[in-house]
C-alpha cells in the first residue's frame, strides 16, 4: 500500500486498464509525449506507444468524432478534453452521435467511451479554465456522469467507467489533482460505480456533495462538529443515474438536506436532487432542501474566485439557516 | 446566373461515358472490371441504377400517400451512389449521410429499414456491422469523423497496407457539398491527413443544399480543398457510372495501400426537391433542371447499351418488371411494419440498464395499464 495523489491515482487505474484490455485507447491533446497539461496520462505512451496513446489534432469534435468510429470499430477509447470550457466544440458529437447512437440503433452499436474532463475551480486559472459543466451532461439520456472526489475512487472509477459499455462523462476535479494523499489498496473491493456513499456519518443535517466539494463538505462537518452539530456528508459519486437511496436514508433521519456544488445554481444538479428529496421524503422534511452553489453568472476572474466558489463559511451558513428552520 | 458557367462547372471533370452514350477515353482512369464480362457488369449497373431510382419513386409516393413522414429523394445520383457502391469490397466501411439509398442497396440493406426511419417506426436501427453499412445521420458532417476514426481502428487492426486484397481496407466518408463547410467534415479531413488514415471521402456536389447553391459553399472547386489538406482531390462526373466506378475504385485502391485519404467530388445534381417537403421552385430555374434532364445517369447507359447491342428490349423489360416486383414489396412492406411499442424507448437508452430508467418505465408502463379497462 502506498500513498497516492488523486493525479497518481487515475494514472495508475488508466495503466491497469490498458494492460488488461489492448482495445483501451487514450487519446487527446498533449496526452502522448507530455503526458496530458495535468500529467494524468504520464508515461502511457512510452510504455504502450502512439497507436494506443494518441496525440489528436487539436479539435475537441475530432476527438469524440473519431472516437465514435473507433468504438464502432471495437476499441475503446478514452478521450481527454484539456479542461472543462473546452468540451463544447464536442458538444454536438457528445449529445448527438455518443449519447444517441446506443438508442438509434436499438443496442446494436455500442458506445463504450470514457470522455475525461477535468472540472471546477479553485486553482488561479484564466477563463474557460474553471468550469463546471456536469448538469448539461447529467441532463442528456444516453450518457453516464461519474464525479470522483478522491484518489481511492479515482483508480477504481475510472477503471470501472472504462469498462462500462455506455459513454461515460468522467469528471476529474483538478484542484483535487495534486491535494490530498490517500492510502490505495489496489486490491480493495471498490463499490459499484454508480453508487453514491456516506462519506461521514451524522445526524442533524445532511450535506449532498460531490467532486470537488466533497473536501468542502468534509470541512464544514468538522467545523460544526466543534459547535456541537452532527452533520452527515453524502458524496454523490455518480450524477447520471443519480444514486440517492443513501441520500433518501439520511434525509429521512436527518429532516434537513443542504446541496453544494460548484456549477451555477439555476438549474444545477441541485435542483434536481432538492426535487426528488421533496418527492421522497416530504413528511421528513424539517426545512426545505437548499442549494449552495456557484451563482448564475459567467465564472468570474481568478482574484475573486474564492468568494464565487462555495466554500466552508457558506456551506455553514446553509447548515444554520437549514438548523434555524 | 448562366448553366455552364465556368465558375459554376469549375473545369472540367473525369468522364468515361458522355451523355450521349459514347465512350470516351481518360489518360488517368480507364473503366476496369477485371476479368469479368464487362458488357455483364454495365448491364449490372443499368439494373443497379433503375431498381435505385424505382425504390426512390415509390418511397416519394408513399411520403405522397402519408406513408412516410419525409423523404429524401436521390433522384439524379444513382450513377454517383451506384458507381461508387459497386467499386466496394465487401469488407470495405460506408459511413452514409441520409441519402444513400444507392449505396445502401449495393451493401444488401434492405430498403424497408430505411423506409421505417422516415414512416418513423425507429431510427434507422439496423445493425451496421451486418453489411458494413453504418446508420443513417442527419445532423450533417457529423459522419465524416466517425468513418475516420473506423480507418483509424482498420489501422490499428493491421488492415491496411498490406497487399492482401482481402485482408486490406477502405472507408468511405459521404458528405454533400453543404457539408463540406461543416467543421467536422474540415476536421475529419485534418485527423485523416494527419493518421494516414484509409478514407475515401466522397462528396456528392448535387449543387444545392436545400436552397442554397453551391457558391454559397465554396469559391473554389470541392476536390481542390484536398490540396489544402495535403491529399488528392479529383472530380468526376457523377452521372458517368463507368467513370464514378473508376475513379472510386482507384481511390479506394489507393487507400487501402496506405496512401492516406483521397476526396473524390462527384459532381451531380439534384433533380428532385431536396426532400418531400422541400419546394425548389422557389429558388431555382426550372432551366437549370431542364439542363441536368439531358445529363441523365440512366438514359446514357441505356443509349450505350442500345447502341452497342448489348441489351434487347426483353431485357429491358424484365429489369422494369423486377423494378414493379421491388415496388410492390416496398408498398406493402411499408404499411404492415408495426409501430413500436411505447415502452421499448426505456430499454434502447443503455446497454447496461439504470434503475432510475426502469423505474420511470414500470411508472409508464402502470399508468398505461390504468387505462386498459376504460377502453
Ligand atoms: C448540422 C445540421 N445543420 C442543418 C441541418 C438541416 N439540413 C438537412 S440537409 C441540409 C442540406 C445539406 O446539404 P448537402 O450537404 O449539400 O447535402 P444534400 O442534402 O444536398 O444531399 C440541411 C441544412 C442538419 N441536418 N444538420
Ligand atoms: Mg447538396
Amino acid at each position: 500500500m502506498s500513498k497516492v495523489t488523486l493525479a497518481k491515482a487515475l494514472n495508475a487505474g488508466l495503466r491497469k486498464a490498458m494492460d488488461n484490455d489492448p482495445k483501451v485507447l487514450v487519446m487527446g491533446e498533449d496526452v502522448g509525449k507530455l503526458g496530458g497539461v495535468f500529467r494524468i496520462t504520464d508515461g502511457l505512451q512510452k510504455d504502450f506507444g502512439e497507436d494506443r496513446v494518441i496525440d489528436s489534432p487539436l479539435a475537441e469534435s475530432g476527438i469524440i468524432g473519431t472516437a465514435v468510429g473507433l468504438a464502432m470499430r471495437g476499441y475503446r477509447p478514452v478521450c481527454e478534453i484539456q479542461f472543462d470550457g473546452f468540451v463544447y466544440p464536442a458538444y454536438d458529437q457528445i449529445v448527438s452521435q455518443v449519447a444517441k447512437l446506443h438508442f438509434r440503433t436499438h443496442g446494436k452499436v455500442k458506445m463504450p467511451m470514457v470522455i475525461r474532463i477535468p472540472y471546477g475551480g479553485g486553482i488561479g486559472a484564466v477563463e474557460h479554465h474553471s468550469e463546471s459543466p456536469e448538469a448539461q451532461f447529467a441532463h442528456t439520456p444516453g450518457l453516464k456522469v461519474v464525479t470522483c472526489s478522491n484518489p481511492v475512487d479515482g483508480y477504481f472509477m475510472i477503471q470501472q467507467a472504462i469498462a462500462s459499455d455506455d459513454p461515460v462523462i468522467f469528471l476529474e476535479p483538478k484542484r483535487q489533482y495534486h491535494a490530498d494523499k490517500a492510502e490505495l489498496d489496489e486490491s480493495a473491493t471498490p463499490l459499484p460505480l454508480h453508487a453514491s456513499r456516506v462519506a461521514k456519518a451524522g445526524s442533524e443535517v445532511t450535506l449532498i456533495g460531490y467532486g470537488p466539494t466533497v473536501k468542502t463538505c468534509l470541512q464544514a462537518a468538522e467545523a460544526a462538529a466543534g459547535e456541537g452539530r452532527s452533520v452527515e456528508v453524502i458524496d454523490l459519486r455518480t450524477l447520471s443515474p443519480l444514486d440517492l437511496g443513501p441520500t433518501f436514508d439520511s434525509v429521512r433521519r436527518t429532516g434537513r438536506a443542504v446541496v453544494v456544488h460548484e456549477a451555477h445554481t439555476n438549474l444545477g444538479m441541485g435542483a434536481e436532487i432538492s426535487a426528488r428529496i421533496t418527492e421522497q421524503c416530504f413528511y421528513s422534511l424539517e426545512a426545505p432542501v437548499l442549494r449552495v452553489g456557484g451563482f448564475d453568472t459567467p465564472y468570474p476572474p481568478a482574484r475573486i474566485e474564492e468568494e464565487y466558489l462555495p466554500d466552508l463559511d457558506r456551506v455553514l451558513d446553509a447548515v444554520d439557516r437549514s438548523l434555524a428552520f | 446566373m448562366s448553366l455552364v458557367d465556368p465558375a459554376r462547372a469549375g473545369e472540367s471533370f473525369i468522364q468515361l461515358l458522355t451523355p450521349e452514350g459514347e465512350r470516351v477515353t481518360h489518360p488517368d482512369y480507364a473503366f476496369d472490371v477485371g476479368t469479368a464480362d464487362e458488357a455483364e457488369v454495365i448491364r449490372g449497373f443499368y439494373r443497379d441504377m433503375v431498381l435505385t431510382r424505382r425504390i426512390d419513386v415509390e418511397a416519394t409516393a408513399l411520403q405522397r400517400h402519408g406513408e412516410l413522414g419525409i423523404w429524401t429523394q436521390l433522384l439524379g445520383q444513382e450513377a454517383a451512389q451506384i458507381g461508387c457502391g459497386r467499386a466496394l469490397r465487401p469488407h470495405d466501411y460506408v459511413f452514409p449521410t441520409y441519402r444513400e439509398h444507392g449505396v445502401a442497396y449495393c451493401r444488401g440493406l434492405d430498403p424497408l429499414h430505411i423506409l421505417s426511419l422516415f414512416r418513423g417506426v425507429d431510427q434507422g436501427a439496423w445493425d451496421p456491422n451486418a453489411h458494413n453499412f453504418a446508420n443513417y445521420t442527419i445532423v450533417i458532417g457529423a459522419q465524416t469523423l466517425h468513418a475516420t476514426g473506423y480507418a483509424m481502428g482498420v489501422q490499428r487492426d493491421g488492415a491496411v497496407g498490406t497487399g492482401d486484397p482481402d485482408r486490406d481496407t477502405s472507408v468511405v466518408a459521404f458528405f454533400g457539398d453543404g457539408a463540406s463547410s461543416q467543421g467536422d467534415v474540415n476536421e475529419s479531413f485534418i485527423f485523416a491527413a494527419s493518421y494516414n488514415a484509409p478514407v475515401v471521402f466522397f462528396c456528392q456536389n448535387n449543387q444545392w443544399a436545400i436552397s442554397e447553391p453551391i457558391e454559397r459553399q465554396s469559391r473554389i472547386p470541392l476536390y481542390q480543398r484536398a490540396n489544402g489538406f495535403g491529399f488528392p482531390g479529383v472530380r468526376v462526373d457523377g452521372n458517368d457510372v463507368l467513370a464514378v466506378h473508376a475513379v472510386t475504385q482507384a481511390a479506394l485502391q489507393y487507400t487501402r495501400e496506405g496512401n492516406g485519404p483521397m476526396l473524390v467530388e462527384a459532381y451531380t445534381y439534384r433533380m428532385g426537391a431536396h426532400t418531400t417537403t422541400d419546394d425548389p421552385t422557389r429558388y431555382r430555374m426550372s432551366e437549370e433542371v431542364e439542363y441536368w434532364k439531358l445529363r441523365d445517369p440512366i438514359a446514357r447507359v441505356k443509349a450505350y447499351l442500345v447502341r452497342q447491342g448489348l441489351a434487347d428490349q426483353a431485357w429491358f423489360d424484365e429489369v422494369e418488371r423486377e423494378a414493379d416486383e421491388i415496388g410492390a414489396r416496398l408498398r406493402d412492406g411499408c404499411r404492415a411494419l408495426p409501430d413500436p411499442n411505447p415502452l421499448s424507448i426505456f430499454d434502447q437508452v443503455y446497454a447496461e440498464q439504470t434503475t432510475e430508467l426502469a423505474d420511470q418505465r414500470d411508472g409508464f408502463a402502470a399508468y398505461l395499464e390504468s387505462f386498459e379497462g376504460a377502453r
